[in-house]
This record gives C-alpha cells, sequence and structure tokens, in this order.
C-alpha cells in the first residue's frame, strides 16, 4: 500500500499560541449574542423568528407555508366529490408497508347503501404512527388513489392507543379530494 | 452367445422400444422424450415440466376445450407417398412437419414421433390473442375481488397480456354480486367461461344446476330457474373457478389470501380424513380448501366439513384447567388438576373405574388413554360410536375420524364395544370414577343427566365447555384438531398426518402432554414423553400395525397401514370415469 507522507504546516509564532483565535471567536460570539438581545439576530428573516435569539420558536412559530408539493407528512384516507370513501380495503397498503403499520379489516359494503356495487370498503383501518416511517409506499401501490401522505407532521400523544389513527381520524385528516380516478362512476 | 448368431443384432428404432413398454416418444420443445400411450398433450408437458396455460382443463373433469388458453403448436411425420417407406434420421426419429395452425393441448393425446412446441412466435401471438379476448370483457375488480392473488387470469395476463386494453367500447354489463347458494356469490362479469364449475356440478357432485345462458360476448352462467347451487360440495366451484366469478360467501372479505399462511393437513370430521390445507393469519383460521390426495379425497371436501374449523374459535372453548371447589368450577394449574385427577382415580378398585375414550382423538392419544386404563388395572375402555349416513360421496357413516385407529391400538374389532356395560354400570352406582376424554357423554354416548351426579369423581378434557364438564370434579382443557400434530387411521386403514396450523387458546396443553402427565401419576414406572413424536414411536414399537412408521415417514399423503375393505364412493365413481376416458385422473 502506498503511504502518503503528510507534512505538518508550518505555524508562526502568534498561530502557536492561538490566542489570536480564540479572541476573535469570542468576538463573533459576542456580536451575535448582542444582536440577538436587541433583537436583530443574523437569519431572522428567513426563519421566520421574532429576532431574539437565532432559533424559530416551535411550536409558536411554524414553517408550515415553506412546506415542499410533495412534503410526506402523516398517511390518511381521502373520500371523492360524491363523498364516497375511495379506500376498497384491497389491503395492499398493508402488504407494502414496510414496517407493518397498517392493519385493515375489511368489510362488505350492504346492499341497502348507495354504493352498494363497490362491494367492499374498510370495516376498521388503523395505522400506527409510532410505526410509521413516512415513507409513501402505501400511497404508490394503492389502485384506487385512497391513501394521501399529508402535509401534518404534528403526531403526538401520550399513549400508544392514542397513536394509532383509526378509520374516523384518518378521514379528518385526509379530507375530500378531487379531480381523481374514478373507476366506479356510472358505466361500472 | 453362440458363434451362429449375427455379429451385429439390427438396432431397435426408439419407437420399437418405446411401443414395448406402452410408451410413445415426443418431442416437447426440441426435447425427446417417453410418456404413456394415450397421454393428453397437456399432461405430456407437465411430465416434461413446461407449462402451458390454461383455465378450463383440470384433470378430475371432462375437457370441452373451450378456452383456448392451451393452445401449442403441434407436428407429426409427413405421411409418406404409397409405395414409400418412412424415412429414419440419425437418432432413429422421424422429421417432424410442423402445422400451420395451433392446436389445444388439453383434449389431444399424443402420438409416436409427435413434436409439441409450447412456445415460440406462433404460440405466443396465440395465448396474447387469447388472452386479450378474455380481458375485453373483463372488469377491473382486481381490488374488490376475492380471487386476486390467485387468479389464473391475472398471472396469465402478466406472462401473455399486453398491458393496456385496445378495446375502446363500452364493456359488456353483466349481473354482480349474486346470491345463488348458501355459500357461493356470483358475479358474471368476471367469468371467463371455462365452464368449470359446470362440469364439477354435473360431473362429481351429480347435481346439474349450472349452465351457460345466453349467446356470444353475453353468456354467463346462471342457476337453472328454480333452484339453486346448495349442494354440499358446492364450495369446491370456488376453489376450482381460475377466475373470481365464484367466490365463497364465507370467505368473502375476509382477508386477502396473501396474508395467508397454509398447513398441509386432514379433516376430522368423518372416517374419510380428507386431505386439506388450513389457511391462517396470525392465530386465526381464515378458511379451509381441499388438498389433492387420489387416495382419498381427489381433490374435493364437503362444505359442512370445510366450514367446520368456526367451531374451533367460539367464545364457548375451555382455557384452562379447572377443578370442582364447593360446587363451584375454579381455574387451577395443569398440576394440581392433575394431581386431584389423579387422586381420585387411583384410590378406586379396579372394577369402580372406567375410560370413555374418543374417536376424535388421535392414534397417540388413543394409545396413552389405552395405558391409563391398564395403569387403572380396568378392562373398561371404549370410544363413544357416531354414526351417521354416507352421503355416498366423501361423506362416511363412520363420523369418527379414528375409529380404525382405535380399533387398532385397543387391540379390539369393535373398540365401541363396551360402552353399553360402562353406561350400565354408571347408573347402576358400580362404577364410582370415569375418566372422559373430548366427549360429551349426554350426546352420542347416550348417558342421562342423573347417571352424571351418580359418579363420585368425573374427569373430562374437552375443547369445548359442555355437561359433562359442568358436571366434572376436573375439567382439563384439549386441543382442538387445528392446534396439534396428530395421525390418524380412516376408514380405508391409511394413517394420516395433521399438521398443528394454530395455537391453543389460553393455557390448554397439548392433549399427549396432559395424559402423558396423569399417566405419569398413576404408573410411577411411566416416564412422561418428551415429545409428539415419542409417543408415536412408544406406540409404533408395541403395536404391530405401527410398527416402522414415524411422524416422518407418513408424509403428506400418508400411508395404508391396514385393510379394512371399505372404500371411498366417490373414488370408485372417479376410477369408472377415468377407466371410460372422460377425465384424465
Amino acid at each position: 500500500m502506498a503511504t502518503i507522507k503528510v507534512q505538518r504546516p508550518k505555524l508562526s509564532a502568534g498561530e502557536k499560541i492561538y490566542f489570536g483565535a480564540i479572541f476573535k471567536g469570542m468576538v463573533i460570539t459576542l456580536r451575535h449574542a448582542f444582536r440577538s438581545l436587541v433583537g436583530k439576530s443574523v437569519g431572522a428573516k428567513e426563519l421566520n423568528s421574532t429576532g431574539v435569539g437565532i432559533t424559530m420558536q416551535y411550536p409558536e412559530q411554524k414553517w408550515d407555508e415553506e412546506l415542499p408539493e410533495y412534503y410526506r407528512g402523516t398517511p390518511a384516507l381521502v373520500t371523492n366529490e360524491e363523498d364516497r370513501e375511495k379506500c376498497v380495503s384491497c389491503q395492499l397498503c398493508e402488504f407494502i408497508c414496510p414496517p407493518k403499520a397498517i392493519k385493515i379489516t375489511p368489510g362488505e359494503i350492504p346492499t341497502d347503501d348507495e354504493w352498494a356495487k363497490v362491494e367492499k370498503r374498510p370495516k376498521a383501518f388503523d395505522i400506527d404512527m409510532i410505526r410509521c416511517i413516512y415513507c409513501g409506499m402505501c400511497e404508490e401501490v394503492c389502485p384506487e388513489e385512497a391513501i394521501f401522505l399529508r402535509p401534518d407532521y404534528v403526531v403526538t400523544g401520550t399513549t400508544r392507543k392514542e397513536m394509532v389513527h383509526d378509520k374516523d381520524r384518518l378521514y379528518e385528516i385526509g379530507g375530500k379530494r378531487v379531480g381523481l380516478v374514478n373507476k366506479w362512476n356510472d358505466l361500472k | 452367445m453362440s458363434e451362429n448368431a449375427p455379429a451385429v443384432e439390427e438396432k431397435k428404432l426408439p419407437k420399437d422400444l418405446a411401443a414395448e413398454n406402452g410408451m410413445v416418444n415426443v418431442q416437447i420443445d426440441g426435447h425427446w422424450i417417453q410418456v404413456p400411450r394415450g397421454t393428453r398433450m397437456i399432461e405430456a408437458a407437465k411430465i416434461a415440466e413446461k407449462e402451458i396455460p390454461h383455465y378450463c382443463y383440470h384433470p378430475k373433469l371432462s375437457s370441452p376445450g373451450n378456452c383456448r388458453m392451451c393452445l401449442v403448436q403441434m407436428g407429426m411425420p409427413p405421411r409418406p407417398a404409397p409405395g414409400e417407406d418412412p424415412k429414419y434420421g440419425e437418432d432413429g426419429y422421424q422429421e417432424i412437419g410442423w402445422m400451420p395452425r395451433p392446436v389445444i393441448a388439453c383434449a389431444n393425446t399424443v402420438a409416436e414421433n409427435m413434436g409439441i412446441r409450447t412456445g415460440g412466435e406462433l404460440v405466443e401471438k396465440t395465448r396474447e390473442g387469447v388472452m386479450e379476448f378474455l380481458l375485453i370483457n373483463h372488469p377491473l375488480d382486481c381490488p374488490i375481488c376475492d380471487q386476486a392473488g390467485e387468479c389464473k387470469l391475472q398471472e396469465f395476463s402478466v406472462e401473455h397480456g399486453r398491458g393496456e386494453s385496445r378495446f375502446k367500447e363500452t364493456k359488456i354489463k353483466k349481473p354482480k354480486n349474486v346470491d345463488i347458494g348458501q355459500n357461493i356469490r356470483l358475479d358474471d362479469e368476471r367469468c371467463i367461461m371455462c365452464s368449470r364449475c359446470i362440469r364439477f356440478m354435473d360431473e362429481v357432485a351429480e347435481d346439474p344446476v349450472l349452465g351457460f345462458s345466453q349467446r356470444g360476448t353475453h353468456t354467463s352462467v346462471t342457476v337453472h330457474p328454480g333452484h339453486r347451487l346448495d349442494n354440499n360440495y358446492s364450495l369446491n366451484t370456488a376453489d376450482i373457478c381460475p377466475v373470481g366469478a365464484l367466490t365463497s360467501n364465507d370467505f368473502r372479505f375476509q382477508m386477502r389470501v396473501w396474508f395467508l399462511k397454509e398447513t398441509k393437513t386432514i379433516d376430522v370430521n368423518c372416517g374419510t380424513g380428507a386431505n386439506t390445507v388450513v389457511w391462517t393469519r396470525g392465530n386465526e383460521i381464515f378458511r379451509v380448501t381441499p388438498r389433492q390426495n387420489d387416495d382419498v379425497n381427489s381433490a374435493w371436501i364437503p362444505d359442512s366439513h370445510r366450514l367446520s374449523f368456526h367451531e374451533l374459535q367460539n367464545d364457548s372453548r375451555l382455557t384452562a384447567p379447572m377443578i370442582l371447589k364447593d360446587g363451584k368450577h375454579v381455574e387451577v394449574s395443569n398440576l394440581e388438576a392433575i394431581n386431584k385427577a389423579a387422586e381420585g382415580l387411583g384410590m378406586r378398585q379396579p372394577n369402580e373405574v372406567a375410560v370413555i375414550a374418543s374417536g376424535r382423538q388421535s392414534n397417540e392419544e388413543l394409545y396413552l388413554a389405552k395405558k391409563i386404563a391398564t395403569a387403572l388395572g380396568t378392562d373398561l375402555l371404549t370410544i363413544v360410536p357416531r354414526q351417521g349416513e354416507s352421503d355416498g360421496k366423501l361423506i362416511s357413516a363412520d363420523r369418527n375420524p379414528n375409529t380404525t385407529g382405535a380399533g387398532l391400538i385397543f387391540g379390539i374389532d369393535d373398540p365401541t364395544a363396551k360402552l353399553d356395560a360402562i353406561r350400565e354400570g354408571v347408573s347402576t352406582g358400580r362404577i364410582k370414577a370415569l375418566i372422559v376424554f373430548n366427549e360429551n357423554l349426554l350426546d352420542e354416548a347416550g348417558f342421562k343427566q342423573e347417571d352424571l351426579a351418580k359418579l363420585e369423581h368425573l374427569v373430562t378434557t374437552h375443547t369445548h365447555a359442555n355437561p359433562t364438564a359442568a358436571a366434572a370434579q376436573v375439567v382439563l382443557p384439549g386441543a382442538g384438531w387445528a392446534e396439534k400434530r396428530a395421525t390418524y387411521v380412516n376408514v380405508t386403514g391409511r394413517l394420516q398426518r395433521a399438521n398443528q396450523a394454530t395455537i391453543a387458546p389460553g393455557g390448554t396443553r397439548d392433549d399427549w402432554e396432559t395424559l402423558g402427565a396423569l399417566l405419569n401419576k398413576l404408573d410411577k414406572d411411566y416416564q412422561l414423553p418428551s415429545s409428539m413424536d415419542s409417543v408415536f414411536n412408544a406406540l409404533a414399537k408395541e403395536n404391530e400395525t405401527f410398527t416402522g412408521q414415524t411422524f416422518g415417514s407418513i408424509g403428506d399423503l400418508g400411508v395404508v397401514i391396514t385393510e379394512t375393505g371399505v372404500t371411498i364412493p366417490l373414488l370408485d365413481q372417479e376410477k369408472k370415469r377415468k377407466e371410460s376416458g372422460i377425465i384424465v385422473g
């Protein structure tokens, strides 16, 4: 193996005692400290900060409007224009989900229901948000365009049970989406 | 060899060599193989390990050849001109002249020097064409269709489909979600008109209620007006349906098949012991399907047996050992329950105790039951007869799965013989202690509630809560048929193996553990068995009918260990159809 000998840089006397560099750093730190005290922190505008301190004051301050279009937050179920649950519980998301966060109990739509021709919908749909890794595979695999990763990222709870999003919660987050593919139209 | 014999014998041609054994030479995708004369081309390809996609062909049914999916290219040697001798090449075969049009492989039989091409441009193009026609009116139901994951149309459209449809017109509308029978749901739009279900109901179930109506693209499967598909074999049509046109009401929207784990086991609802596959996810059974065994159940199973697994998963399961204290059953540890059971039994005179085993127990459990009876010194050991009516197909008149096994292990012809003596002994009060394995005495055994009250010590094992357990001093929970490895001997004398698919609920131990522990308490010389296999091995050592068998040697299809002279009616019918050439078998 080839060996490369690296020469130590020659330091001048001033550099060797390094007090100069420490002092220089101290000045920079103190300058930032002073500016933050008077409300003129560097980068305050970009971080939407008050200027007192360099940190953005989350959760009082949020950066939500800066989130990109493709941001992958919590997965949620959506309904279509006609308020039909888009999910038909094909369980492909449950199958693809890498951390096994999704659990679906399929169910049959009763024959007297308005959407009886769809035949199938989830009886229960649970996503364990402790397990979810926000990978977006569920959205990608869904043949019905029923599950989307929403920009919501604040998922908190004090118990494990609270961290499981059930069907009602998922539809509440997902809401209504228009203009998606609709296989269950009048022709069907 | 004598000197007069010709130095070089005339070399025999491959066709003559094959003919000596009743075989013919067939070239499949360039390779020559020998197959029995009269083999269908599709089966010959199977022997050559070449898959020919098909929908309507089923070896157990007649071959109408109506799906056209199995089209292959066929070739035969050209017919020699008058007076011309056939020409044989260096390898001894004639040159094959390929036909310009494909033929169906399912209904044609092979011939000497025939060539079959299961691939190539012509075959690929025909398959693509057939697939495209089949998919024209097929709905995009896969996300809601129970067949998805085991659908032949899905599989072959991946292999031979175009990926997109050129059909711009409106698809034909047909009835969907039709209730045609107690267990079966029909979706006509998904049907590809293979007619397997129609042929099954006609030929095997002998209840021809299904048929086609309408013509052309409007053809649809229907039940005959005024009839319903309520036959006890109707669910087999859902199994053989290559698409999701016929689906099971019981399994409808329960679980996608790709989540389910398959366990090969056997059915225990009657003496036939039909071979089955149990489909589970986690510790829950979702469905049971038949498994092909040409010596037991062909490829079918009655609906009543198939759906009986729900019983194992109901709320009345016993989950912990219990003893009677001050008129109430309290849960105790296994050890305490076994001790209490042994205490009450061991103190009796031999003529005061009796053992009622069950024909639903496995060989291993019956072996331990017999040992328990021997340890108690009693000869009052019996199983409870469970006779019904045979349906003339697969359901045996003997509803016990292991009557034959009980007879072999007890060493008597009629293992149910002593039941009357025990019943009489209990009602007169002569028998004071009784062990009952897996039976409710008030059912088939014909005991009366007041008889049970006369007993001083009643020990019972059972999977479910029942009146006998309610009257017992000691109740031990038992594992159900899908929850244990075990062996059974069916009515024809075939030793078969059941495998464990799920785990018994609560603190339930395997039955051999419970029985082994009880025997250990009653007979100090008996060592606790270390495993299920060791119990079976001990049985094989002591009983010469089982000698030489192990859990491994039984295999998935079982082995015949004794001759009973009993036959399974459905197999006799199948044999006739096979002999007459209607089916491949």
